[in-house]
């Protein structure tokens, strides 16, 4: 029976058929999904490592010990992973290796828009690259069944729109494979230079043979149309290609992007007048296609910026655009803003207030940039903060210790802040920073962390004491601190940034988003109080407006966190 | 069939999630080729989201275009008037007349346009307008504005109630079915 899936579920059943026994990831939007949905199924064995390169190298070893397994990140999670990914590249695998990536074009949801398939080629590993949800189980079969007969991990390249559509899928049955036996291998697998001078030359060999496969592989296909166009394409601009054009143009539909065949697209372009290629981000067909001496058009039609859509490449092709009609009005626009009762917003409002500068990280924290909070001057990727206002410190001669801080999430502090905390221990600059403990991995949707005792299940797990694993590392001054108590925020910042050492600060409260969490009656206006002044429109709040020159509180959303009452000069807040 | 296009659109946190689902599930047991598209992640924090729903014999693209929706159901006034462009000519609007402050109004940076139903219908659009809020918390639950909303939206489809009941049976938690029907029943009568 068919099912409509959302290709991350797609994705996590074609494990589940392929006989996949292990996963490690990291959560990291849009990828987050194949594990949450991987983690349904009883027969495999699912984790969310402390980031991407321990779940890469986790996968690793039970590649080693005879089992497919798979690891799942998003774009900038494997520049985490790359370390052991180039590596993993030369000394091949045991049991199959996945390694699921998401790509983000459009920034949905991310820092930058790089494109993973410059990874791939990089590091001289396959990649697949599935165009909806049947591909994106069908694909894990054959990206197993690719590891294992040549010896290599096989990247499965997702997108957004292929990520987070749902399209119809046929399920079948699980089939697993018999555990291989773990064989000791000095010469595969310990990449000392004696050894890895040996394994280059198979890496060459292999990437050989896998373009031989791809010359026929029935995943790189051609679909007959008009002669006058040609289009090489992939993934969701397959779909966009289709669309615009129908059976206008004859396609190359390619399903695997490194490596690329070279005869297959050499006498596809030899049947077509006229060749274009259709892909989002970089230009790495239409390069291939131009280093094999075709005439080709790519980059100078299409965007290197942003997702494609059927209009983008019917207005590129000269086919008519479908348009509609805007209301001539003025749209006020409605940025994702922090979640009334957001533990966030209470020592955001105190470092604004306090003139810090702050040094950011990634999570739902970043939104602390956005007005009227506006507390955050810099964002870079996971763990930047920490190791950045060192260099920030020492490098600004003085001038700087005192008045900064930087703040980083629970979860991205257990990712990769922790090496930066230590270099602020070790090499001791004057640095003041926040982890905003709330309990949980909020931006990505509430997955759990080594911080929150429990596991991927909600199962009991083991817990890492924050307050202790920074002593531990020798800071004398760690502070916890409730930031919906806005007199105790202010007093432990101004303490912590006058103070002539190294210091942390926990900011903690759970996420007010959490099921576990009790919320407090909402919040109401005494209108006959209440002077309109304003001061509670200071915190950026969803749920508090002016209605009539009065505050006023939207109940459905206010979760009674009391934040607002503290700034409020007349007590009005009721 | 011809490929047929509906967008929900609504704030973040606002439950177009089910929405789709319930649309996918009818158009899927119809025997149809469907796709669902939506932005999981920092969208959902209280911005504009927006969920495609296309179906028909074959379905390509994930994505509706500008021009090319049939129907926009709306669970926010706002957010109707927000993606108007995406609706072909002579498509129609569903529109939920609840509103909901963004951030730049707040402030008081930006005004929350008046009378934006007048508005959409002065210019030719096609608006069928309701209160979902008051319907759904007449049938038992704020939250089922969503299902009030397929209800008003089922006018605009070929399936059978049958069909449509059929497939919220399929989605819908056994101890809720009864209050979704009626909020389904409320949002078709109106």
């Amino acid at each position: 029976m068919k099912e409509l899936m959302l290709g991350n579920k797609a994705f996590a059943r074609g494990l589940y058929e392929a006989g996949c026994c292990f996963v490690s990831s990291y959560p990291g939007t849009p990828s987050t999904e194949i594990t949450e949905e991987a983690v349904k199924y009883d027969e495999i064995y699912c984790e969310w490592a402390p980031n991407e390169k321990v779940a890469m190298e986790a996968a690793f070893g039970a590649s080693l010990a005879g089992r497919r397994s798979f690891c799942g990140m998003k774009h900038v999670g494997l520049n985490v992973a790359a370390d052991p990914l180039y590596t993993m590249s030369y000394t091949g695998v045991n049991g199959g290796v996945i390694i699921g990536v998401a790509d983000d074009p459009g920034m949905h949801s991310s820092q930058n828009e790089q494109d993973s398939r410059h990874h791939a080629i990089a590091s001289k590993v396959p990649l697949l690259e599935p165009s909806d949800s049947a591909e994106s189980l069908e694909f894990v079969k054959i990206a197993y069944d690719l590891s294992e007969e040549y010896d290599t991990p096989v990247i499965i390249k997702m997108c957004t729109r292929v990520a987070h559509s749902q399209s119809l899928v046929e399920k079948s049955d699980r089939v697993l494979p018999e555990r291989k036996a773990y064989e000791k291998n000095i010469p595969k697998y310990v990449m000392m230079p004696g050894n890895a001078i040996r394994r280059h030359p198979f890496v060459e060999e292999r990437t050989r043979k896998l373009r031989e496969w791809a010359e026929t592989a029935p995943i790189n296909r051609i679909e007959k149309g008009g002669k006058e166009l040609g289009i090489i394409t992939s993934s969701t601009c397959y779909q966009y290609v289709k669309e615009a054009l129908g059976d206008k143009a004859s396609v190359l539909k390619l399903g695997m992007l490194n490596p690329l065949p070279e005869k297959l697209i050499k006498d596809f372009a030899a049947t077509v007048d006229r060749l274009v290629v259709v892909e989002e981000l970089d230009p790495i067909i239409e390069q291939h296609c131009l280093a094999l001496g075709l005439k080709v058009e790519g980059k100078s039609l299409f965007p290197m910026e942003g997702e494609f859509s059927q209009n983008l490449i019917r207005k590129a092709l000269g086919v008519e655009e479908a348009s509609g009609k805007p209301l001539d009005e003025k749209i006020p626009v409605r940025p994702p803003v922090m979640c009334a009762g957001c533990p966030h917003r209470g020592l955001f409002y105190t470092l604004n207030k306090n003139k810090c500068t702050v040094l950011g990280d990634i999570g739902c924290y970043t939104l602390g940039a956005v007005a009227p909070l506006s507390a955050m001057e810099m964002t870079l990727c996971m763990g930047a903060s920490l190791s950045a206002i060192h260099g920030f410190n020492i490098a600004g001669e003085g001038e700087n210790e005192h008045k900064t801080v930087a703040v980083i999430g629970d979860s991205t502090f257990m990712h990769s802040g922790m090496t930066g905390l230590a270099n602020i221990a070790y090499n001791q600059s004057n640095s003041t920073v926040i982890i905003l403990d709330n309990s949980i991995t909020g931006m990505t949707g509430h997955q759990q962390n080594p911080t929150t005792g429990l596991n991927i299940k909600g199962d009991p797990a083991g817990k890492i004491d924050l307050e202790a694993l920074c002593r531990a590392m020798g800071f004398k001054r760690v502070t916890v601190v409730d930031p919906y108590d806005l007199a105790e925020c202010d007093r432990v910042v101004k303490e912590e940034l006058a103070a002539d050492e190294p210091s942390v600060i926990i900011s903690r409260r759970p996420c007010a988003l959490l099921k576990n969490v009790k919320h407090n009656a909402p919040l109401k206006v005494n209108t006959e109080k209440c002077i309109g002044c304003k001061s509670c429109m200071r915190i950026g709040c969803p749920a508090i407006s002016i209605k009539n020159g009065k505050a006023h509180v939207d109940n459905t959303l206010c979760v009674g966190c009391g934040v607002c009452s503290q700034l409020c000069p007349v007590g009005a807040f009721e | 069939m011809e490929t047929r296009n509906v967008m929900i659109v609504g704030v973040g946190g606002q439950g177009s999630l089910l929405a789709s689902k319930l649309l996918g599930r009818l158009l899927m047991d119809a025997g149809l080729d469907v796709k669902v598209s939506e932005v999981h992640g920092m969208s959902q924090r209280g911005g504009s989201v927006v969920t495609y729903v296309r179906y028909g014999d074959k379905v390509y693209s994930p994505v509706i275009d500008k021009g090319e929706a049939d129907i926009i159901v709306s669970f926010e006034l706002l957010e109707a008037a927000r993606w108007l462009e995406w609706l072909k000519p002579g498509g129609r609007v569903v529109t939920n007349i609840q509103q909901i402050d963004p951030m730049p109004v707040i402030t008081g940076a930006a005004e929350y346009p008046e009378a934006l139903v007048d508005k959409m219908k002065a210019e030719g659009f096609e608006v069928d307008a309701l209160d979902c809020l008051k319907l759904a918390e007449e049938a038992g639950s704020s939250k089922a504005v969503n299902i009030v909303l397929m209800g008003r939206l089922s006018h605009y489809f070929d399936q059978s109630r049958e069909d449509w009941m059929k497939a919220m049976e399929a989605i819908v938690p056994a101890k809720f079915i009864e209050m979704n029907k009626k909020a389904f029943e409320l949002g078709f009568e109106a």
